[in-house]
């Protein structure tokens, strides 16, 4: 995970497109400059990178479904809940469902889960856009190579 | 069985909060009553689950963008649930 970069997904173990589902690692960093300030003294992972990390792997998996033709931006939180706190050099499992496609949007259900207890979770609705133009595809494509997204599943499935 | 109107004001009164009484066939969804286009996403998730289809929005943005349609063809609620009814009967089909 590279906090400071938002880069919070560090390799996806599953993706799905069958049953819609994705499962993704993401440690938590020893150490980080966030941790200097929240909080000095007893460093916690902010609730909204935990939101964040949920929604980038609600994201690879909407990715994966429109075979890289579409973007999902996040648009709105429902049902967060932040069970306990999350420390520095945890090991998250995330996984994320897509519970509903619209046209321009998706629906999914996420959850973090540490040694298999859940830590939080959240209903989350994308809009699913068109790439914006420039290299962002091509960023999300070399993003994608580091966090070994299955392209296999994508151009076989 | 609730007629497509009646479900469809049912969902936004409940979604957007908004008073039921002053939901008509004649409301625009966006002028009249105020719903802007993440609320509309609630929504549209709410009728694609109701009436089991999925509601070609992007189609109908690109046309209004396109000024190959207005706003009111697609959200002024008659028009509206008549879009649904199509989209419906063709899932019958």
């Amino acid at each position: 995970m590279r906090i400071e970069y938002f880069q919070l997904i560090d390799r996806i173990i599953d993706l799905n497109l069958n049953d819609l589902t994705i499962r993704v690692e993401a440690n938590v960093p020893t150490e980080s400059t966030i941790f200097e300030g929240h909080f000095p003294g007893r460093p916690l992972m902010p609730g909204v990178l935990l939101i964040e990390a949920m929604a980038q792997a609600s994201g690879w998996l909407i990715i994966g479904r429109t075979k890289f033709a579409k973007m999902p931006f996040l648009a709105a939180l429902k049902e967060v809940k932040l069970r306990t706190f999350v420390t520095p050099g945890q090991a998250l499992a995330v996984n994320a469902k897509i519970m509903h496609e619209g046209s321009g949007f998706a629906l999914t259900e996420a959850e973090i889960r540490i040694d298999g207890k859940m830590v939080c979770n959240a209903d989350i609705t994308f809009r699913v856009v068109d790439f914006p133009p420039g290299d962002f595809v091509k960023h999300m494509h070399e993003t994608a190579k580091r966090i070994a997204f299955p392209m296999e599943a994508v151009t076989h499935g | 069985m609730p007629s497509t109107f009646d479900t469809v004001a049912n969902i936004i009164a409940e979604t957007c909060d908004i008073d039921r009484a002053t939901i008509t066939p004649e409301s625009h969804a966006i002028n009249d009553l105020g719903i802007d286009s993440l609320d509309f996403l609630d929504i549209a998730f709410a009728i694609d689950k109701a009436f089991g289809i999925k509601l070609p929005l992007e189609q109908w943005t690109q046309e209004v963008n396109d000024g190959k349609a207005t706003t009111e063809q697609y959200f002024v609620l008659k028009n509206l649930c008549a879009r649904i009814d199509d989209l419906v009967a063709a899932k019958g089909k």
